[in-house]
């Protein structure tokens, strides 16, 4: 199961960031980690124009099937974090998670 | 008339002929043929002749959306691409039904230009996360909403001296060819 949500995907099935309606950044993620990674470079205003879509938590849950993760994302969208502190508090819900799934075989 | 080599060389009367089409495409040869002092034969075989070598491509109803009241949105997409693969992202582009029009123009970047149409901003950002932006080659795009219309109009061939000019010299050129 862990293997399967920490997989790379191909091309088509991989996370675009846009920064609003169609303007694609030319960051995109293939996996997990990847993900994580992008987290933490692209700006700021794609992670909100993502985040208050619900389209992290649709491409976790639909396309790296981890339920799990979607429902932490979820949760702390309830928080309304902007900026920065949406950043940080994003990245550390990816690592986490990330580190369990990687330790648990 | 002549065409050699599939190289077609229009001449005057071949003009005259696009330009009352392209200001009615419903107009009997009949009737084109009065306007221009043309037996309709004429204009009926120089038309086949020309839809033959594909310089007529259709005809076709030039559609008021609004009036027709569909409520579609338009979009201008401007796609920075790898130069390698623009062609080929262009080629992929044109298979989409969503997509109208695409050009390429190189400024400072090899850019393409896609006009396109969705039922919705949400449909609109779908369709270009999910089918333009995977394209390989597609290094990022700008998309921008067309929110008002102020003039669209077709290109008509006869109205252009310079296009003229040209296709007169080409015509010339064939004929001195064949002397």
């Amino acid at each position: 199961m862990n293997s399967r949500i920490l997989r790379t995907l191909p091309r088509e099935k991989a996370f675009y960031f846009f920064t609003s309606i169609g303007n694609y950044t030319g960051e995109s993620a293939t996996s997990l980690k990847e993900f994580m990674d992008k987290i933490s470079e692209v700006n700021l205003k794609s992670l909100e124009f993502h985040f208050y879509r619900g389209d992290f938590e649709k491409w976790i849950a639909e396309v790296l099937e981890d339920k799990e993760l979607a429902e932490q994302i979820g949760t702390f969208r309830k928080m309304s974090p902007i900026g920065e502190n949406l950043k940080n508090g994003l990245y550390r819900i990816l690592i986490r998670r990330y580190s369990r799934l990687r330790s648990v075989p | 008339m002549k065409f050699k080599d599939n190289i077609s060389a229009l001449d005057t009367t071949d003009l005259r002929i696009l330009e009352a089409l392209q200001k009615n495409a419903r107009q009997t040869y009949t009737a084109i043929g009065k306007s221009l002092g043309l037996a309709h034969s004429t204009v009926y075989d120089r038309i086949k002749r020309m839809e033959r070598h594909g310089i007529i491509k259709e005809y076709t109803a030039v559609i008021d959306a609004e009036k027709a009241g569909t409520k579609n949105i338009i979009a201008i997409m401007t796609i920075f691409t790898d130069p390698k693969k623009s062609d080929k992202v262009a080629e992929k582009l044109c298979e989409a039904p969503q997509i109208l029009e695409v050009y390429t123009s190189l400024s400072e970047e090899l850019l393409i230009m896609a006009k396109v149409v969705a039922e919705s901003q949400e449909s609109l950002h779908e369709f270009i996360a999910s089918s333009v932006a995977p394209l390989p080659g597609v290094l990022r795009i700008r998309t921008s909403m067309i929110t008002k219309k102020f003039k669209e109009t077709r290109f008509s061939i006869a109205d252009n001296p310079k296009k003229l000019t040209l296709i007169k010299e080409k015509h010339n050129k064939i004929g001195e060819n064949k002397r």
